[in-house]
């Protein structure tokens, strides 16, 4: 069988959406759409499972929280803590519960630069997105006002082209 | 799809289409600079390199160079500092807190608001930079493993804190800035393909990290975008309440007060916004941006600028009503000496600036004129200015010590500094507006069928 790549390109996103919808329900996939914008509603007509970034967000979040406490905890307590022992202004450090309030900023601060910058690296990462990158998209126009879907036929396309015809994208 | 009431006012003025959205974006970046651009960035780098001289100046010969004394060791440096850093409140705002109340307007203004808020950044930094003495060891301020002895941070101290708080506001503001822009980077990145010189056409390339719009690509996009924005709202609110405490912990009589956080943050975001505004009504001009920067826009920001001047109005009240309640006799002084010694015109200043002229908002003829809102913006900024020197130097002119009672006055160097900054602010704006993408067009496409006004109208038939 050979096989055959169809671009479908519409300029309206709520045409997009419907043809999504009944494409999928004549259960033809799509292997991907192009838009110039984030069409609302498009990632649960194609299918797509909900992203993991938020939690990612999290887990990155949690890293960062301790790595801030660590980091305090070694430098005002423990280690340097012990060698050079900072007694300024009659507040000396006992302990890290008794200084725990001065240490609040800088471990949120921690939490949320490890959240921000990892899962954006994250992000970076799962997109391929990099400087150098090229686009992907087959047309130049789906980052200005045209959408793209694109859709592997097997066999006798004009079926496809018909449905699609139907569906009035041109 | 999403659906707006007809009565709301349009957020997308004339009869536009997405390929209109993309062509008025891409215009400013792909025309020539008009001659006014040339003359105030002219104007601007003229300034910045001012700037730079009296910076090496203070570097060379030490802080001697600026009109501090003994009794009022901190004055323009912090002054300045805090002023920038409040005037880069209002892009976080715009961009993480209105995201997160789903505010459609901000889509249009949420790009250049950012940039001002990391330009403003930079400039707040370079004080504390410059006020080091020795800039080449900045780093110093960073915990790194070191064999120098007991070269260690003290994280009990607020100075600390607003290292952490403002490298993490700035970085993680341009890491959100930046992922906003890849799509309006690729956008024009696209369009370049036939006219424009090969090394532009490379250059977009490369900032648009290979972008193509898939449909994964962009449920990551809205979900990052709202993860970010959720972390950057309690990151903007620490950030200036962490200035405020560079103050609040210490026990100078007006420094020593528990509502400063909140004062601050107001009176941060209070500044930004008058700062945008002032920003954003030149340049929806010199770049052709009517149609989406309206004064439906700038009416809204008018209402969050009276409020928050309201509300510093009353944060100001407060402070003389907990003085005098205090019953602390160097308390009320300070006080007393703020509204009346020889400081009063910089508390009238402020008091006028800042409490009173933007209570004119309350007209709407007022509220919604360009002109109007540019002059009151003004107004605002200057008077926001005082606020920090009102608080800062008044309260250490007069201190306990009534024979080191003295006054404070800038050198020519201190003005040097800060026109500066103000020089750099403006170079790195005006840059930014020839080459960015000023609004981010792929967000306003998505409202352009629920706010443009010539969909309204047909739904309206």
């Amino acid at each position: 069988m050979n096989k055959k790549v169809l671009y479908a390109i519409f300029d309206d996103e709520e045409i997009l959406l419907e043809s999504v919808k009944v494409l999928r329900s004549k259960e033809i996939e799509i292997e991907e759409v192009y838009s110039p914008f984030p069409v609302h509603g498009l990632d649960v007509a194609l299918g797509f499972k909900e992203t993991r970034m938020a939690i990612t967000a999290f887990i990155y979040g949690c890293i960062g929280l301790s790595f801030g406490g660590l980091l305090i905890y070694y430098i005002m307590i423990s280690g340097v803590g012990k060698s050079w022992p900072m007694n300024i202004g009659g507040k000396p450090n006992f302990t890290f519960y008794q200084n725990f309030p001065a240490f609040v900023p800088i471990m949120f601060e921690c939490t949320v630069l490890f959240a921000g910058h990892l899962m954006s690296l994250t992000y970076f990462f799962r997109n391929k997105l990099y400087p150098g990158a090229t686009t992907t998209s087959p047309d130049p126009r789906t980052t200005d006002d045209k959408f793209l879907m694109e859709i592997i036929v097997e066999g006798d396309d004009n079926k496809m082209r018909k449905l699609l015809k139907r569906n009035w994208c041109f | 799809m999403h659906k707006e009431s007809e009565i709301r006012d349009p957020l997308i003025l004339g009869n536009k289409t997405y390929h209109d959205i993309t062509r008025d974006i891409a215009r400013p970046v792909e025309g020539k600079a008009n001659k006014y651009w040339w003359i105030l960035f002219g104007l601007s780098v003229f300034l910045f390199l001012w700037g730079i001289g009296c910076m090496a100046y203070t570097i060379g010969t030490g802080i001697g160079a600026w009109g501090l004394n003994k009794t009022v060791n901190w004055a323009w440096d912090i002054t300045n500092f805090v002023w920038w850093i409040g005037i880069g409140h209002a892009g976080t705002l715009i961009s993480a807190v209105l995201l997160l109340f789903r505010q459609k307007w901000r889509m249009a203004i949420n790009r250049s608001a950012e940039a001002m808020t990391i330009f403003g950044v930079v400039q707040a930094g370079l004080f504390p930079l410059i006020h080091m003495g020795r800039p080449w060891l900045a780093y110093w301020v960073f915990p790194f493993p070191n064999e120098y002895g007991p070269l260690w941070q003290n994280f009990n101290s607020p100075l600390l804190w607003d290292v952490f708080a403002i490298s993490t506001y700035l970085t993680v503001s341009t890491v959100f800035w930046y992922i906003g822009l890849i799509p309006d980077f690729a956008m024009i990145r696209d369009r370049m393909s036939k006219t424009i010189s090969p090394m532009k056409k490379k250059l977009y390339t490369l900032l648009a990290f290979g972008w193509s719009g898939r449909a994964k690509h962009w449920q990551r996009f809205e979900e990052v975008s709202l993860v970010l924005a959720g972390l950057a709202t309690p990151l903007v609110f620490s950030v200036h309440s962490i200035v405020s405490m560079d103050f609040a912990t210490s026990v100078i009589p007006g420094w020593h007060t528990t509502i400063f956080p909140p004062y601050f943050v107001l009176g941060a975001l209070f500044s930004g916004f008058a700062m945008v505004e002032t920003l954003l009504i030149i340049m929806r001009k010199v770049v052709n941006m009517e149609a989406y920067i309206t004064i439906k826009h700038i009416e809204y920001m008018n209402v969050i600028i009276l409020f928050t001047g309201s509300l510093v109005g009353t944060a100001y009240i407060t402070e003389l009503f907990m003085a005098w309640y205090s019953g602390v006799a160097f308390e009320q002084y300070a006080f007393l000496n703020r509204a009346t010694g020889p400081y009063w015109w910089a508390y009238a200043a402020m008091m006028s600036c800042n409490v009173i002229i933007p209570q004119l908002y309350w007209i709407k003829s007022i509220r919604t004129s360009f002109i109007a809102t540019f002059i009151l913006s003004i107004f605002v900024n200057i008077g926001m200015w005082f606020e920090r020197f009102v608080i800062i130097v008044t309260s250490l002119h007069r201190d306990f010590l009534p024979s080191s009672w003295t006054m404070f006055s800038p050198t020519f160097i201190d003005i040097g500094i800060f026109l500066g900054t103000i020089g750099f602010f403006f170079t790195l704006f005006l840059m930014y507006a020839r080459t960015f993408p000023v609004v981010a067009q792929a967000e306003l496409k998505t409202i352009l069928k629920s706010s443009g006004s010539e969909y309204k109208n047909k739904t309206h038939e």
